[in-house]
C-alpha cells in the first residue's frame, strides 16, 4: 500500500512538473493571442478587451492554475483556427489513436512472445541464428518506411486493401479495424523486434538457473520447462520495457497516421504545428503525456503484482 | 545443463566479433557515401529533366530518375547528408549537455540530483519526437532549428545513463586516489572518470544518433522537419508517396539507405560494448 501511495505522488509531481513545462512552453511564443485571433486589423482597446476576457492581464500562476482547473474539467481552449473548442476538434480523434496504439501493442506482443520462445528453445539453431539476423535488420526500420513498403506490396500490388480508404468507426467497426491492421503492424514490427531481442536474452538467462535443472529432473519436458517455469520469470524485466515502449508506439501513431491517411490526433497535431494553432497543439501534447504517465505507473504497480519476490 | 550452460555463454560471446566488425564495415561505408556526397555527385540534385521523368533505375541513373526526371542515386546522397548532419549535431548538442548534467548529478548526488532527476523523469516519460515537436511548434522549422530541438529533447536520456555510470564510478578507488592527491573536482570528471565510462557513452551515443535519424526522417517526413531547398531522405519518402504506382524505386532507396544507416551504428553501439564492456553485464 505505501508503495502505491509512493507511486501516485510520484505521479502527481510527474503530472505537475509536465503541465507547468508545457504551459510555459507556449507562454514564451512572442506574440499575442488576442491579436493573432482579432487579426492586424483591430484597435488597440478592442484587443486590450479581448486580453481581460481571455485572462491574459492576470499574473501567470493564477493564469497556470486557471488553466490546469479549465484541463480537468475537460475545457481545453479554443482551437486558434477553427475557432471551435479543442475538446470537440480531438474528442473524435482519441479512440482512432486508443484503437491504433492498442493494436499495435497487441501485435508487439503476438509477434515477440513466439518468437523469442522459438529462440531459446532452438537456442544457437538455424531458426534462432535467422531469427537474430532478421531481428536486427527489422529494428533499424522506421515505421513509417514500413507503411510505405506495406502500401506498395498489400496495396498497389496484392491489392488487400485501397491505400487511403480509411473507414470510420461510426459507420463499421470491423471495417474500421480491418484497415487498422496494417498500420499497427508497421508501427509495432521495429518495437517487436527490440522486445524479442530482450526477452530472448532474459529467457536464456534463466535457462541456465538453477530451479530450471530442478525443473528438469521432475521430469518436465523441454517446452513446459520454458513456458511455464523460465518464461514466468524471464518476463518480468520485458514489462518495464513494454510500458516504455508504448510512449513510442504513440509518437510512431503520428507519422503513420499520414502514411495511411488515418484521421487521428497525429494528424491533428501535425496540421495545427503547421497551421501554429497552439491551443490544440498544447492540449494533444498535454493529453499524450498524460497518457503515457498514467500508463507507466500502471506498469510499475503492475510490475510489482507480478513479481512477488520484490515484496519481501 | 552444464554443458548447455556453456555453449549458452559461448554463444552470447560469439557474436561479439560479427555484430562490432559488420557495423563498423556498414557504418564507414555509409560515411564514406555521405561525405563524397558532399563534394560530388554524379547529377545535380536539383537538376529536373522532363524527357526522364520516372525512369526506372538503369545503368544512367542507378537509382532511378523521379517525378521531375531528377537523379534519385544524387538526392539520395544529399539527402543522407542532412539528415547524418542533424543526427550529428543531435548527439553533439544532447550528449554534450547531458554528460555535463549527468557527471555532476551523479558525482555529488544531494538535493540538485534529486531535482534535476525528478524534471529529467517528467522529460523522459515524454517522447523525445514529441518534445521536439513542441519545441518546432514554438520555434518553427528547418534544418538547424530541428537539430536543436532534437539536441534539447535528448538530453534527458544521456544525462541519466551518464549520471548512472558516474555513480558507479564515484566510490572506485582510483577516484577516492585522485582526490587524495589534490585533483581538482573537474579534472577527476572529465580526465579521470569520462574515460572509464567510454563504452556505454559511445554506446548511448551511437542508440542517440539511430533515434535521432529516425526523428529527423519522421519529422521530414511529415512536412514540419528540414525544409526545402535543403534535401532530406524523410521528404522524399513523402514526395514519393503520391508516384509508388509508377516508381516505387523513389521510395525504395531513400528508404533503403536509412536502413542501412540505422543498421550499421545500431550494430556498431552493440559491438562496442559487447567488445569493450559496458556498466551492464
Amino acid at each position: 500500500m505505501k508503495f502505491v501511495l509512493k507511486k501516485i505522488a510520484g505521479l502527481i509531481i510527474a503530472l505537475l512538473i509536465v503541465s507547468i513545462l508545457a504551459f510555459l512552453a507556449f507562454e514564451v511564443i512572442p506574440g499575442d493571442p488576442a491579436r493573432s485571433i482579432l487579426g492586424t486589423e483591430a484597435t488597440e482597446s478592442k484587443v486590450q478587451a479581448l486580453r481581460e476576457e481571455m485572462g491574459l492581464n492576470r499574473p501567470l500562476p493564477q493564469r497556470y492554475g486557471q488553466w490546469v482547473k479549465d484541463f480537468v474539467t475537460g475545457d481545453m481552449g479554443t482551437s486558434y483556427s477553427y475557432q471551435v473548442p479543442v475538446k470537440e476538434m480531438i474528442g473524435d480523434k482519441l479512440p482512432v489513436t486508443a484503437a491504433m496504439t492498442v493494436m499495435a501493442f497487441l501485435f508487439i506482443l503476438l509477434f515477440s512472445i513466439p518468437v523469442s520462445l522459438l529462440s531459446v528453445r532452438y537456442a544457437n539453431k538455424f531458426v534462432d541464428k535467422l531469427f537474430l539476423i532478421l531481428n536486427q535488420i527489422t529494428m533499424s526500420i522506421p515505421p513509417f518506411f514500413i507503411g510505405i513498403i506495406f502500401t506498395v506490396l498489400f496495396g498497389l500490388i496484392f491489392k488487400l486493401f485501397t491505400p487511403g480508404g480509411y473507414v470510420s468507426y461510426t459507420e463499421s467497426v470491423g471495417g474500421f479495424l480491418g484497415y487498422l491492421v496494417l498500420p499497427s503492424i508497421a508501427i509495432a514490427l521495429p518495437k517487436a523486434a527490440m522486445t524479442t531481442k530482450m526477452l530472448r536474452n532474459s529467457l536464456l538467462d534463466e535457462m541456465h538457473k538453477d530451479y530450471m535443472r530442478t525443473a528438469m529432473s521432475r521430469g518436465n519436458s523441454p517446452w513446459r520447462m520454458l513456458v511455464r517455469h523460465a518464461f514466468r520469470n524471464g518476463i518480468l524485466p520485458v514489462i518495464t520495457f513494454l510500458g516504455m515502449a508504448i510512449a513510442d508506439v504513440i509518437a510512431n501513431s503520428i507519422v503513420i497516421e499520414q502514411v495511411f491517411g488515418i484521421p487521428g490526433l497525429g494528424r491533428t497535431l501535425i496540421s495545427s504545428i503547421s497551421k501554429r494553432d497552439y491551443p490544440v497543439v498544447e492540449a494533444v501534447i498535454v493529453l499524450i503525456a498524460v497518457i503515457i504517465l498514467v500508463i507507466n505507473v500502471i506498469v510499475d504497480l503492475l510490475y510489482r503484482k507480478l513479481d512477488k519476490r520484490i515484496e519481501i | 545443463m552444464n554443458v548447455e550452460k556453456q555453449r549458452i555463454k559461448k554463444r552470447k560471446m560469439g557474436k561479439t566479433g560479427y555484430n562490432f566488425t559488420f557495423g563498423l564495415v556498414l557504418t564507414v561505408i555509409m560515411i564514406g557515401l555521405i561525405v563524397l556526397g558532399f563534394f560530388w555527385t554524379p547529377y545535380d540534385t536539383e537538376a529536373m529533366q522532363g524527357s526522364i521523368k520516372l525512369n526506372a533505375p538503369s545503368l544512367a541513373h542507378i537509382f532511378g530518375t523521379d517525378q521531375f526526371g531528377r537523379d534519385v542515386f544524387s538526392r539520395v546522397l544529399a539527402g543522407a547528408g542532412s539528415t547524418f548532419l542533424v543526427a550529428a549535431g543531435t548527439i553533439l548538442i544532447g550528449g554534450g549537455i547531458g554528460i555535463i548534467v549527468g557527471s555532476v548529478t551523479g558525482y555529488f548526488g544531494g538535493w540538485l540530483d534529486e531535482t534535476l532527476m525528478r524534471i529529467n523523469d517528467a522529460v523522459a516519460a515524454f517522447p523525445s519526437v514529441l518534445l521536439a515537436l513542441v519545441i518546432i511548434t514554438v520555434w518553427g522549422t528547418g534544418k538547424y532549428k530541428v537539430m536543436l530541438a532534437l539536441g534539447v529533447a535528448f538530453i534527458p536520456s544521456f544525462a541519466r545513463i551518464v549520471r548512472g555510470e558516474f555513480m558507479r564510478c564515484r566510490e572506485a578507488d582510483y577516484v577516492t586516489s585522485a582526490k587524495l592527491i589534490g585533483v581538482s573536482t573537474p579534472r577527476i570528471l572529465f580526465v579521470h572518470i569520462l574515460p572509464n565510462i567510454l563504452p556505454a557513452l559511445l554506446s548511448a551515443l551511437t542508440i542517440g544518433f539511430n533515434n535521432a535519424v529516425l526523428a529527423e526522417a519522421g519529422m521530414s517526413y511529415l512536412g514540419i522537419g528540414v525544409q526545402p531547398p535543403d534535401a532530406s531522405l524523410g521528404r522524399m519518402l513523402s514526395e514519393s508517396q503520391t508516384y509508388l504506382a509508377g516508381g516505387p524505386w523513389c521510395a525504395v532507396f531513400p528508404g533503403l539507405f536509412l536502413v542501412l544507416i540505422v543498421l550499421g551504428a545500431g550494430m556498431l553501439g552493440e559491438g562496442i560494448l559487447d567488445r569493450f564492456g559496458g556498466g551492464r553485464s
